[in-house]
Protein backbone atom coordinates (compact mmCIF):
# COMPACT_ATOMS: atom_id res chain seq x y z
CA UNK A 1 0.00 0.00 0.00
CA UNK A 2 2.73 2.47 0.99
CA UNK A 3 4.85 1.35 -1.93
CA UNK A 4 2.02 2.07 -4.34
CA UNK A 5 1.60 5.54 -2.90
CA UNK A 6 5.28 6.48 -3.16
CA UNK A 7 5.39 5.13 -6.74
CA UNK A 8 2.62 7.39 -7.77
CA UNK A 9 4.31 10.37 -6.12
CA UNK A 10 6.91 10.39 -8.86
CA UNK A 11 4.34 10.54 -11.57
CA UNK A 12 2.31 13.33 -10.00
CA UNK A 13 1.79 16.42 -12.09
CA UNK A 14 3.33 19.61 -10.62
CA UNK A 15 0.10 21.14 -9.27
CA UNK A 16 -0.68 17.87 -7.53
CA UNK A 17 2.82 17.74 -6.08
CA UNK A 18 2.44 21.25 -4.75
CA UNK A 19 -0.83 20.26 -3.20
CA UNK A 20 0.82 17.27 -1.61
CA UNK A 21 3.58 19.45 -0.18
CA UNK A 22 1.03 21.80 1.24
CA UNK A 23 -0.78 18.82 2.73
CA UNK A 24 2.45 17.76 4.40
CA UNK A 25 3.01 21.19 5.88
CA UNK A 26 -0.61 21.11 6.95
CA UNK A 27 -0.20 17.87 8.88
CA UNK A 28 2.91 19.23 10.57
CA UNK A 29 1.01 22.30 11.57
CA UNK A 30 -1.94 20.13 12.51
CA UNK A 31 0.33 18.04 14.73
CA UNK A 32 1.27 21.11 16.73
CA UNK A 33 -2.29 22.39 16.80
CA UNK A 34 -3.53 19.11 18.26
CA UNK A 35 -0.67 19.12 20.73
CA UNK A 36 -1.17 22.75 21.70
CA UNK A 37 -3.16 22.29 24.95
CA UNK A 38 -0.67 19.73 26.18
CA UNK A 39 2.29 21.91 25.18
CA UNK A 40 0.89 24.90 27.05
CA UNK A 41 0.24 22.69 30.08
CA UNK A 42 3.67 21.11 29.83
CA UNK A 43 5.53 24.41 29.78
CA UNK A 44 3.35 26.44 32.13
CA UNK A 45 2.25 23.81 34.64
CA UNK A 46 4.92 21.12 34.57
CA UNK A 47 8.33 22.09 33.19
CA UNK A 48 8.23 25.72 34.32
CA UNK A 49 7.09 24.94 37.86
CA UNK A 50 9.54 22.04 38.15
CA UNK A 51 12.49 24.28 37.33
CA UNK A 52 11.10 27.08 39.41
CA UNK A 53 10.72 24.83 42.45
CA UNK A 54 14.33 23.77 42.00
CA UNK A 55 15.25 27.45 42.15
CA UNK A 56 12.95 28.08 45.12
CA UNK A 57 14.58 25.21 46.99
CA UNK A 58 17.69 27.37 47.24
CA UNK A 59 15.81 30.36 48.58
CA UNK A 60 14.03 31.62 51.62
CA UNK A 61 10.49 32.30 50.43
CA UNK A 62 7.40 33.04 52.46
CA UNK A 63 5.04 34.13 49.66
CA UNK A 64 4.88 37.73 50.89
CA UNK A 65 8.42 38.83 50.11
CA UNK A 66 10.19 37.79 46.95
CA UNK A 67 12.47 34.75 47.25
CA UNK A 68 15.88 35.39 48.80
CA UNK A 69 18.81 33.23 47.65
CA UNK A 70 20.34 31.31 50.56
CA UNK A 71 22.30 28.63 48.72
CA UNK A 72 22.04 25.12 50.10
CA UNK A 73 20.88 26.22 53.54
CA UNK A 74 17.47 24.55 53.17
CA UNK A 75 19.14 21.26 52.41
CA UNK A 76 21.65 21.68 55.22
CA UNK A 77 18.90 22.42 57.69
CA UNK A 78 16.87 19.48 56.41
CA UNK A 79 19.63 16.93 56.73
CA UNK A 80 21.48 18.19 59.79
CA UNK A 81 19.24 20.39 61.89
CA UNK A 82 15.67 19.20 61.51
CA UNK A 83 14.75 16.16 63.61
CA UNK A 84 11.13 16.41 62.38
CA UNK A 85 12.32 15.90 58.83
CA UNK A 86 14.09 12.68 59.79
CA UNK A 87 11.06 11.68 61.82
CA UNK A 88 8.89 12.13 58.75
CA UNK A 89 11.34 10.16 56.63
CA UNK A 90 11.30 7.34 59.14
CA UNK A 91 7.51 7.26 59.40
CA UNK A 92 7.20 7.22 55.62
CA UNK A 93 9.79 4.49 55.16
CA UNK A 94 8.16 2.33 57.82
CA UNK A 95 4.82 2.87 56.11
CA UNK A 96 6.22 1.96 52.69
CA UNK A 97 8.12 -1.05 54.02
CA UNK A 98 5.07 -2.47 55.82
CA UNK A 99 2.09 -1.46 53.71
CA UNK A 100 3.43 -2.40 50.28
CA UNK A 101 4.35 -6.03 51.13
CA UNK A 102 1.21 -6.49 53.25
CA UNK A 103 -1.03 -5.23 50.50
CA UNK A 104 0.68 -7.25 47.78
CA UNK A 105 0.69 -10.46 49.83
CA UNK A 106 -3.05 -10.16 50.40
CA UNK A 107 -3.55 -9.30 46.76
CA UNK A 108 -1.56 -12.27 45.51
CA UNK A 109 -3.06 -14.68 48.03
CA UNK A 110 -6.64 -13.83 47.20
CA UNK A 111 -5.89 -13.71 43.48
CA UNK A 112 -4.52 -17.27 43.69
CA UNK A 113 -7.64 -18.42 45.50
CA UNK A 114 -9.81 -16.78 42.86
CA UNK A 115 -7.92 -18.13 39.89
CA UNK A 116 -8.75 -21.36 38.08
CA UNK A 117 -12.38 -20.88 37.26
CA UNK A 118 -13.81 -20.69 40.74
CA UNK A 119 -17.57 -20.25 40.81
CA UNK A 120 -18.70 -16.72 41.59
CA UNK A 121 -15.38 -15.19 40.55
CA UNK A 122 -16.92 -11.91 39.44
CA UNK A 123 -18.85 -11.51 42.69
CA UNK A 124 -15.80 -12.18 44.87
CA UNK A 125 -13.65 -9.97 42.72
CA UNK A 126 -16.14 -7.13 43.05
CA UNK A 127 -16.43 -7.52 46.82
CA UNK A 128 -12.69 -7.58 47.37
CA UNK A 129 -12.25 -4.64 45.05
CA UNK A 130 -14.78 -2.37 46.73
CA UNK A 131 -12.52 -1.19 49.62
CA UNK A 132 -9.90 -0.31 47.05
CA UNK A 133 -12.33 1.95 45.21
CA UNK A 134 -13.64 3.70 48.31
CA UNK A 135 -10.63 3.49 50.59
CA UNK A 136 -8.80 6.64 49.57
CA UNK A 137 -11.73 8.90 50.36
CA UNK A 138 -12.12 11.16 53.35
CA UNK A 139 -15.23 9.22 54.42
CA UNK A 140 -13.24 6.03 54.96
CA UNK A 141 -10.54 7.89 56.88
CA UNK A 142 -13.30 9.24 59.11
CA UNK A 143 -14.56 5.70 59.59
CA UNK A 144 -11.06 4.48 60.47
CA UNK A 145 -10.76 7.24 63.04
CA UNK A 146 -13.83 5.91 64.80
CA UNK A 147 -13.07 2.20 64.44
CA UNK A 148 -9.66 2.52 66.10
CA UNK A 149 -10.60 5.07 68.74
CA UNK A 150 -10.72 4.19 72.45
CA UNK A 151 -14.36 3.13 72.36
CA UNK A 152 -14.43 2.18 68.71
CA UNK A 153 -15.41 -1.02 66.95
CA UNK A 154 -12.05 -2.75 67.31
CA UNK A 155 -12.04 -2.35 71.05
CA UNK A 156 -15.69 -3.35 71.10
CA UNK A 157 -14.75 -6.65 69.49
CA UNK A 158 -11.73 -7.08 71.77
CA UNK A 159 -13.94 -6.45 74.80
CA UNK A 160 -15.92 -9.55 73.83
CA UNK A 161 -12.74 -11.49 74.57
CA UNK A 162 -12.17 -9.62 77.79
CA UNK A 163 -9.38 -7.39 76.51
CA UNK A 164 -9.43 -3.64 76.99
CA UNK A 165 -7.62 -2.08 74.06
CA UNK A 166 -6.07 1.39 74.00
CA UNK A 167 -7.08 4.18 71.65
CA UNK A 168 -5.13 2.88 68.70
CA UNK A 169 -5.06 6.16 66.83
CA UNK A 170 -3.92 8.28 69.75
CA UNK A 171 -1.21 5.95 70.99
CA UNK A 172 2.05 6.93 69.27
CA UNK A 173 3.34 3.38 69.02
CA UNK A 174 0.23 2.00 67.30
CA UNK A 175 -1.13 4.90 65.22
CA UNK A 176 1.00 4.13 62.17
CA UNK A 177 -0.20 0.52 62.09
CA UNK A 178 -3.81 1.60 61.74
CA UNK A 179 -2.73 3.39 58.57
CA UNK A 180 -0.80 0.36 57.34
CA UNK A 181 -3.91 -1.71 57.89
CA UNK A 182 -6.02 0.82 56.02
CA UNK A 183 -3.64 0.54 53.08
CA UNK A 184 -3.51 -3.26 53.19
CA UNK A 185 -7.31 -3.32 53.28
CA UNK A 186 -7.25 -1.77 49.81
CA UNK A 187 -5.55 -4.72 48.15
CA UNK A 188 -8.28 -4.94 45.49
CA UNK A 189 -6.63 -3.20 42.60
CA UNK A 190 -3.28 -5.02 42.72
CA UNK A 191 -5.37 -8.19 43.10
CA UNK A 192 -7.09 -7.42 39.80
CA UNK A 193 -3.70 -6.94 38.15
CA UNK A 194 -2.50 -10.25 39.60
CA UNK A 195 -5.62 -12.00 38.36
CA UNK A 196 -5.00 -10.72 34.86
CA UNK A 197 -1.40 -11.89 35.13
CA UNK A 198 -2.30 -15.35 36.44
CA UNK A 199 -4.65 -15.83 33.53
CA UNK A 200 -1.70 -15.48 31.15
CA UNK A 201 0.06 -18.52 32.60
CA UNK A 202 -0.67 -21.56 30.43
CA UNK A 203 -2.62 -24.21 32.36
CA UNK A 204 -0.79 -27.12 30.72
CA UNK A 205 2.37 -26.15 32.61
CA UNK A 206 0.61 -27.00 35.87
CA UNK A 207 -0.87 -30.17 34.39
CA UNK A 208 2.53 -31.34 33.22
CA UNK A 209 4.06 -30.48 36.61
CA UNK A 210 1.46 -32.36 38.61
CA UNK A 211 1.83 -35.37 36.29
CA UNK A 212 5.50 -35.32 37.24
CA UNK A 213 4.44 -35.29 40.88
CA UNK A 214 5.38 -31.71 41.75
CA UNK A 215 3.71 -30.49 44.93
CA UNK A 216 1.49 -27.39 44.94
CA UNK A 217 4.17 -25.41 46.71
CA UNK A 218 6.76 -26.46 44.18
CA UNK A 219 4.43 -25.52 41.34
CA UNK A 220 3.97 -22.12 42.93
CA UNK A 221 7.70 -21.61 43.33
CA UNK A 222 8.72 -22.94 39.93
CA UNK A 223 5.86 -21.89 37.67
CA UNK A 224 3.66 -19.21 39.18
CA UNK A 225 6.31 -16.98 40.74
CA UNK A 226 8.73 -16.83 37.81
CA UNK A 227 6.00 -16.32 35.23
CA UNK A 228 4.27 -13.73 37.36
CA UNK A 229 7.49 -11.86 38.14
CA UNK A 230 6.89 -9.03 35.63
CA UNK A 231 3.45 -8.42 37.11
CA UNK A 232 4.78 -8.52 40.67
CA UNK A 233 7.46 -6.07 39.65
CA UNK A 234 4.90 -3.74 38.11
CA UNK A 235 2.77 -3.84 41.25
CA UNK A 236 5.72 -3.26 43.56
CA UNK A 237 6.84 -0.18 41.65
CA UNK A 238 3.33 1.24 41.38
CA UNK A 239 2.44 0.67 45.02
CA UNK A 240 5.76 1.93 46.33
CA UNK A 241 5.45 5.22 44.47
CA UNK A 242 1.90 5.55 45.75
CA UNK A 243 2.88 4.80 49.32
CA UNK A 244 5.55 7.50 49.25
CA UNK A 245 2.87 9.98 48.27
CA UNK A 246 0.22 8.95 50.81
CA UNK A 247 -1.49 11.93 52.38
CA UNK A 248 -5.25 12.01 52.85
CA UNK A 249 -5.80 9.19 55.33
CA UNK A 250 -2.95 10.29 57.62
CA UNK A 251 -4.13 13.88 57.43
CA UNK A 252 -7.72 13.04 58.40
CA UNK A 253 -6.93 10.43 61.01
CA UNK A 254 -4.42 12.64 62.79
CA UNK A 255 -6.62 15.71 62.44
CA UNK A 256 -4.10 17.36 60.13
CA UNK A 257 -1.25 17.26 62.63
CA UNK A 258 0.57 14.01 61.89
CA UNK A 259 0.18 13.26 65.60
CA UNK A 260 0.21 11.83 68.19
CA UNK A 261 3.73 13.22 68.70
CA UNK A 262 4.51 13.07 64.98
CA UNK A 263 4.02 9.31 64.81
CA UNK A 264 1.95 9.64 61.61
CA UNK A 265 3.74 12.67 60.23
CA UNK A 266 4.12 11.42 56.69
CA UNK A 267 6.62 13.12 54.47
CA UNK A 268 3.88 14.73 52.39
CA UNK A 269 2.12 15.92 55.54
CA UNK A 270 5.25 17.62 56.78
CA UNK A 271 5.80 19.14 53.35
CA UNK A 272 2.28 20.52 53.37
CA UNK A 273 2.66 21.85 56.89
CA UNK A 274 5.94 23.59 56.10
CA UNK A 275 4.67 25.04 52.82
CA UNK A 276 1.12 26.00 53.63
CA UNK A 277 1.08 26.06 57.43
CA UNK A 278 4.37 27.81 58.16
CA UNK A 279 4.78 29.37 54.70
CA UNK A 280 8.34 28.14 54.38
CA UNK A 281 7.90 27.61 50.69
CA UNK A 282 11.58 27.41 49.89
CA UNK A 283 12.00 24.65 52.42
CA UNK A 284 8.92 22.83 51.15
CA UNK A 285 10.28 23.03 47.60
CA UNK A 286 13.54 21.53 48.77
CA UNK A 287 11.57 18.73 50.43
CA UNK A 288 9.66 18.15 47.20
CA UNK A 289 12.92 17.78 45.30
CA UNK A 290 14.27 15.33 47.84
CA UNK A 291 11.04 13.35 47.45
CA UNK A 292 11.40 13.39 43.66
CA UNK A 293 14.97 12.13 43.93
CA UNK A 294 13.98 9.45 46.45
CA UNK A 295 11.17 8.19 44.22
CA UNK A 296 13.35 8.30 41.11
CA UNK A 297 16.18 6.51 42.92
CA UNK A 298 14.01 3.76 44.32
CA UNK A 299 12.33 3.23 40.94
CA UNK A 300 15.72 3.09 39.26
CA UNK A 301 16.94 0.64 41.90
CA UNK A 302 13.90 -1.53 41.28
CA UNK A 303 14.58 -1.55 37.55
CA UNK A 304 18.28 -2.27 38.01
CA UNK A 305 17.76 -5.17 40.37
CA UNK A 306 14.85 -6.45 38.31
CA UNK A 307 17.12 -8.24 35.88
CA UNK A 308 18.07 -10.63 38.66
CA UNK A 309 14.57 -11.63 39.55
CA UNK A 310 12.25 -10.60 36.74
CA UNK A 311 12.41 -12.67 33.59
CA UNK A 312 10.35 -11.72 30.60
CA UNK A 313 9.10 -14.51 28.44
CA UNK A 314 10.49 -13.04 25.24
CA UNK A 315 14.00 -12.72 26.69
CA UNK A 316 15.14 -15.81 24.83
CA UNK A 317 14.34 -14.28 21.49
CA UNK A 318 16.60 -11.31 21.94
CA UNK B 1 -11.60 -37.96 44.00
CA UNK B 2 -14.65 -35.96 43.06
CA UNK B 3 -15.74 -35.79 46.66
CA UNK B 4 -12.33 -34.52 47.69
CA UNK B 5 -12.35 -31.88 44.98
CA UNK B 6 -15.80 -30.75 46.03
CA UNK B 7 -14.81 -30.58 49.65
CA UNK B 8 -11.80 -28.49 48.73
CA UNK B 9 -13.94 -26.11 46.71
CA UNK B 10 -16.30 -25.83 49.66
CA UNK B 11 -13.44 -24.93 51.99
CA UNK B 12 -12.22 -22.37 49.53
CA UNK B 13 -15.62 -20.76 49.31
CA UNK B 14 -15.97 -20.76 53.09
CA UNK B 15 -12.61 -19.00 53.36
CA UNK B 16 -13.47 -16.45 50.68
CA UNK B 17 -16.90 -15.69 52.12
CA UNK B 18 -15.44 -15.20 55.60
CA UNK B 19 -12.68 -12.99 54.23
CA UNK B 20 -15.03 -10.83 52.21
CA UNK B 21 -17.43 -10.42 55.13
CA UNK B 22 -14.54 -9.41 57.35
CA UNK B 23 -13.45 -6.87 54.76
CA UNK B 24 -16.86 -5.45 54.17
CA UNK B 25 -17.83 -5.34 57.83
CA UNK B 26 -16.42 -1.83 58.43
CA UNK B 27 -18.33 -0.50 55.42
CA UNK B 28 -21.58 -2.14 56.45
CA UNK B 29 -21.11 -1.00 60.01
CA UNK B 30 -20.67 2.58 58.86
CA UNK B 31 -23.80 2.27 56.75
CA UNK B 32 -25.75 1.00 59.76
CA UNK B 33 -24.26 3.61 62.09
CA UNK B 34 -25.45 6.38 59.80
CA UNK B 35 -28.95 5.46 60.99
CA UNK B 36 -28.15 4.90 64.65
CA UNK B 37 -28.64 7.34 67.49
CA UNK B 38 -25.49 8.54 69.19
CA UNK B 39 -25.51 6.21 72.17
CA UNK B 40 -25.71 3.17 69.92
CA UNK B 41 -22.84 4.05 67.61
CA UNK B 42 -20.26 3.45 70.27
CA UNK B 43 -21.78 0.52 72.05
CA UNK B 44 -23.32 -1.44 69.23
CA UNK B 45 -21.39 -3.68 66.85
CA UNK B 46 -24.46 -4.94 65.04
CA UNK B 47 -25.19 -4.18 61.42
CA UNK B 48 -28.86 -3.54 62.06
CA UNK B 49 -29.79 -0.39 63.97
CA UNK B 50 -31.91 -1.24 67.02
CA UNK B 51 -33.36 2.25 66.83
CA UNK B 52 -33.57 4.27 63.65
CA UNK B 53 -32.60 7.89 63.74
CA UNK B 54 -33.37 9.38 60.35
CA UNK B 55 -32.61 12.91 61.48
CA UNK B 56 -28.87 12.12 61.26
CA UNK B 57 -29.22 12.88 57.60
CA UNK B 58 -31.05 16.19 57.87
CA UNK B 59 -28.77 17.29 60.71
CA UNK B 60 -25.66 16.36 58.76
CA UNK B 61 -26.90 17.88 55.52
CA UNK B 62 -27.28 21.29 57.16
CA UNK B 63 -24.58 20.82 59.78
CA UNK B 64 -22.13 23.37 58.41
CA UNK B 65 -22.57 26.98 57.50
CA UNK B 66 -23.29 25.98 53.92
CA UNK B 67 -25.46 22.97 53.13
CA UNK B 68 -24.37 19.78 51.45
CA UNK B 69 -26.51 20.75 48.45
CA UNK B 70 -23.87 23.37 47.78
CA UNK B 71 -20.98 20.97 48.41
CA UNK B 72 -22.38 18.38 46.03
CA UNK B 73 -22.98 21.00 43.34
CA UNK B 74 -19.38 22.15 43.76
CA UNK B 75 -18.04 18.61 43.66
CA UNK B 76 -20.01 17.69 40.58
CA UNK B 77 -19.04 20.91 38.84
CA UNK B 78 -15.34 20.31 39.48
CA UNK B 79 -15.55 16.62 38.60
CA UNK B 80 -17.67 17.24 35.48
CA UNK B 81 -15.32 19.90 34.16
CA UNK B 82 -12.34 17.68 34.94
CA UNK B 83 -13.85 14.89 32.89
CA UNK B 84 -14.57 17.23 29.98
CA UNK B 85 -11.11 18.74 30.13
CA UNK B 86 -9.29 15.44 30.31
CA UNK B 87 -11.29 13.93 27.47
CA UNK B 88 -10.76 16.86 25.15
CA UNK B 89 -7.17 17.79 25.84
CA UNK B 90 -5.81 14.27 26.27
CA UNK B 91 -7.51 12.86 23.20
CA UNK B 92 -6.22 15.76 21.06
CA UNK B 93 -2.67 15.17 22.24
CA UNK B 94 -3.04 11.41 21.89
CA UNK B 95 -4.26 11.81 18.32
CA UNK B 96 -1.22 13.90 17.47
CA UNK B 97 1.13 11.31 18.98
CA UNK B 98 -0.62 8.31 17.45
CA UNK B 99 -1.45 9.57 13.97
CA UNK B 100 0.29 12.77 12.89
CA UNK B 101 3.85 13.36 11.80
CA UNK B 102 5.58 16.51 12.95
CA UNK B 103 9.07 17.60 13.93
CA UNK B 104 10.31 16.70 17.44
CA UNK B 105 7.42 14.30 17.96
CA UNK B 106 9.60 11.69 19.66
CA UNK B 107 11.07 14.26 22.02
CA UNK B 108 7.64 15.46 23.11
CA UNK B 109 6.46 11.91 23.55
CA UNK B 110 9.38 11.03 25.80
CA UNK B 111 8.85 14.21 27.82
CA UNK B 112 5.17 13.36 28.14
CA UNK B 113 6.06 9.93 29.51
CA UNK B 114 8.54 11.60 31.84
CA UNK B 115 5.81 13.70 33.43
CA UNK B 116 4.05 10.49 34.45
CA UNK B 117 6.82 9.88 36.97
CA UNK B 118 6.82 13.36 38.43
CA UNK B 119 5.25 13.58 41.92
CA UNK B 120 2.88 16.54 42.01
CA UNK B 121 4.65 17.95 45.06
CA UNK B 122 7.43 19.17 42.82
CA UNK B 123 5.17 21.50 40.87
CA UNK B 124 2.91 22.29 43.81
CA UNK B 125 4.43 25.48 45.16
CA UNK B 126 5.28 27.27 41.89
CA UNK B 127 1.81 26.36 40.61
CA UNK B 128 0.32 27.82 43.76
CA UNK B 129 2.30 31.01 43.27
CA UNK B 130 1.22 31.16 39.63
CA UNK B 131 -2.45 30.69 40.49
CA UNK B 132 -2.13 33.23 43.27
CA UNK B 133 -0.76 35.78 40.79
CA UNK B 134 -3.62 35.02 38.41
CA UNK B 135 -5.95 35.59 41.38
CA UNK B 136 -7.39 32.10 40.96
CA UNK B 137 -6.80 30.85 44.51
CA UNK B 138 -10.16 30.38 46.18
CA UNK B 139 -11.88 29.50 42.89
CA UNK B 140 -12.30 26.19 41.07
CA UNK B 141 -9.97 27.26 38.27
CA UNK B 142 -6.75 25.77 39.73
CA UNK B 143 -8.56 22.45 40.06
CA UNK B 144 -10.05 22.45 36.59
CA UNK B 145 -7.90 24.41 34.13
CA UNK B 146 -4.92 22.00 34.34
CA UNK B 147 -7.23 19.25 33.10
CA UNK B 148 -7.93 21.26 29.94
CA UNK B 149 -4.17 21.43 29.43
CA UNK B 150 -3.77 17.65 29.57
CA UNK B 151 -1.70 17.64 32.74
CA UNK B 152 -2.97 14.14 33.62
CA UNK B 153 -0.64 12.62 31.06
CA UNK B 154 -1.61 9.11 32.00
CA UNK B 155 -4.77 9.44 29.95
CA UNK B 156 -2.77 10.57 26.92
CA UNK B 157 -0.69 7.44 27.19
CA UNK B 158 -3.80 5.29 27.56
CA UNK B 159 -5.43 6.85 24.50
CA UNK B 160 -2.30 6.65 22.37
CA UNK B 161 -2.20 2.92 23.06
CA UNK B 162 -5.82 2.57 22.05
CA UNK B 163 -5.59 4.75 18.93
CA UNK B 164 -2.62 2.72 17.72
CA UNK B 165 -4.84 -0.33 17.74
CA UNK B 166 -7.31 1.22 15.30
CA UNK B 167 -6.42 0.24 11.72
CA UNK B 168 -4.66 3.03 9.87
CA UNK B 169 -6.43 2.04 6.65
CA UNK B 170 -9.47 3.83 7.98
CA UNK B 171 -7.70 7.19 8.19
CA UNK B 172 -5.97 6.63 4.88
CA UNK B 173 -9.24 5.92 3.17
CA UNK B 174 -10.72 9.02 4.72
CA UNK B 175 -7.70 11.05 3.68
CA UNK B 176 -8.19 9.87 0.08
CA UNK B 177 -11.70 11.17 0.32
CA UNK B 178 -10.29 14.53 1.32
CA UNK B 179 -10.72 14.44 5.06
CA UNK B 180 -8.32 16.61 7.04
CA UNK B 181 -6.81 15.57 10.38
CA UNK B 182 -9.56 17.25 12.33
CA UNK B 183 -12.32 15.28 10.63
CA UNK B 184 -10.37 12.05 10.92
CA UNK B 185 -10.01 12.71 14.63
CA UNK B 186 -13.60 13.76 15.16
CA UNK B 187 -15.47 11.52 12.74
CA UNK B 188 -13.37 8.36 12.71
CA UNK B 189 -11.11 7.91 15.71
CA UNK B 190 -13.26 9.31 18.48
CA UNK B 191 -16.40 7.34 17.60
CA UNK B 192 -14.31 4.15 17.49
CA UNK B 193 -12.70 4.91 20.84
CA UNK B 194 -15.66 4.94 23.20
CA UNK B 195 -14.19 2.21 25.45
CA UNK B 196 -11.03 4.15 26.19
CA UNK B 197 -12.92 7.43 26.46
CA UNK B 198 -15.32 5.85 28.95
CA UNK B 199 -12.43 4.50 30.99
CA UNK B 200 -10.72 7.88 31.02
CA UNK B 201 -13.97 9.63 31.90
CA UNK B 202 -14.71 7.29 34.79
CA UNK B 203 -11.25 7.51 36.30
CA UNK B 204 -11.08 11.30 35.91
CA UNK B 205 -14.42 11.57 37.62
CA UNK B 206 -13.35 9.38 40.52
CA UNK B 207 -10.02 11.15 40.98
CA UNK B 208 -11.56 14.60 40.80
CA UNK B 209 -14.56 13.78 42.97
CA UNK B 210 -12.39 12.13 45.59
CA UNK B 211 -9.52 14.58 45.48
CA UNK B 212 -8.76 16.05 48.86
CA UNK B 213 -5.37 17.65 48.50
CA UNK B 214 -6.24 20.03 45.64
CA UNK B 215 -9.34 21.49 47.30
CA UNK B 216 -7.48 21.65 50.64
CA UNK B 217 -4.79 23.81 49.08
CA UNK B 218 -6.90 25.97 46.80
CA UNK B 219 -10.35 26.41 48.32
CA UNK B 220 -10.78 28.60 51.36
CA UNK B 221 -14.41 29.71 51.34
CA UNK B 222 -16.94 27.28 52.81
CA UNK B 223 -19.37 28.01 50.01
CA UNK B 224 -16.87 26.69 47.48
CA UNK B 225 -16.00 23.53 49.44
CA UNK B 226 -16.22 20.16 47.74
CA UNK B 227 -17.72 17.18 49.59
CA UNK B 228 -14.43 15.69 50.92
CA UNK B 229 -13.32 19.07 52.21
CA UNK B 230 -16.69 19.62 53.88
CA UNK B 231 -16.45 16.24 55.57
CA UNK B 232 -13.08 17.12 56.94
CA UNK B 233 -14.40 20.39 58.35
CA UNK B 234 -17.18 18.39 59.94
CA UNK B 235 -14.63 16.22 61.74
CA UNK B 236 -12.78 19.26 63.00
CA UNK B 237 -15.77 21.31 64.01
CA UNK B 238 -17.84 18.77 65.82
CA UNK B 239 -16.96 17.16 69.05
CA UNK B 240 -17.62 13.47 69.19
CA UNK B 241 -21.25 14.02 69.99
CA UNK B 242 -21.99 14.35 66.28
CA UNK B 243 -20.85 11.00 64.94
CA UNK B 244 -24.31 10.07 63.66
CA UNK B 245 -24.65 13.00 61.23
CA UNK B 246 -20.97 12.68 60.34
CA UNK B 247 -21.42 9.04 59.36
CA UNK B 248 -24.60 9.88 57.51
CA UNK B 249 -22.74 12.41 55.37
CA UNK B 250 -19.77 10.08 54.96
CA UNK B 251 -22.05 7.37 53.62
CA UNK B 252 -23.73 9.81 51.25
CA UNK B 253 -20.34 11.02 50.01
CA UNK B 254 -19.57 7.47 48.88
CA UNK B 255 -22.79 7.11 46.91
CA UNK B 256 -21.44 8.45 43.59
CA UNK B 257 -18.43 6.13 43.81
CA UNK B 258 -20.67 3.23 44.69
CA UNK B 259 -22.92 4.00 41.73
CA UNK B 260 -19.89 3.85 39.44
CA UNK B 261 -18.95 0.57 41.08
CA UNK B 262 -22.40 -0.84 40.33
CA UNK B 263 -22.84 0.38 36.80
CA UNK B 264 -19.37 0.79 35.31
CA UNK B 265 -17.49 -2.04 36.94
CA UNK B 266 -16.35 -3.47 33.64
CA UNK B 267 -14.45 -0.27 32.82
CA UNK B 268 -12.96 -0.07 36.30
CA UNK B 269 -11.67 -3.62 36.19
CA UNK B 270 -10.36 -3.29 32.64
CA UNK B 271 -8.70 0.04 33.38
CA UNK B 272 -6.87 -1.48 36.33
CA UNK B 273 -6.01 -4.81 34.73
CA UNK B 274 -4.73 -3.40 31.44
CA UNK B 275 -2.87 -0.33 32.58
CA UNK B 276 -2.61 -0.26 36.34
CA UNK B 277 -4.81 2.82 36.67
CA UNK B 278 -4.81 3.84 40.28
CA UNK B 279 -7.72 2.68 42.37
Amino acid sequence: MTAAVSDSTIRLAPPARARRLRARIDTRLAGYLFLLPWLVGFFCLTLGPTLSSLYLSFTDFNLLQSPRWIGVQNYVRMFFADPRFWGAVKVTLVYVALSVPAKLLFALGVAMLLDKGIRGLTVYRALFYLPSLLGASVAIAVLWRQIFSADGVVNGVLALFGYTGPSWISTPSTAIYTLVLLSAWQFGSPMIIFLAGLRQIPQDLYEAASMDGASKWRQFRRITLPLLAPVIFFNVVLQTIDAFKAFTSAFIISGGTGGPIDSTLFYTLYLYEEGFGNFRMGYASAMAWVLLIAIAASTAAAFLTSKYWVFYEDDGKR
Amino acid sequence: MRVRARRRALWKHALLVTASLLMLYPLLWMLASAFKPEHLIFSDLSLWPAEWKWTNFSQGWNGLSASFTQFYLNSFLVAGLSVAGNLMACSLAAFAFARLEFPLKRLWFVLMLGTLMLPYHVTLIPQYVLFLKLDWVGTFLPLVVPKFLAVDAFFIFLMVQFFRGIPRELDEAAMMDGCGPWRIYWKILLPLSTPVLATAAIFSFIWAYDDFFGPLVYLNDVHRYTVPLALRTFVDDTGRSDWGPLFAMSVLSLVPLFAIFLFCQRFLIQGIAMSGLKR
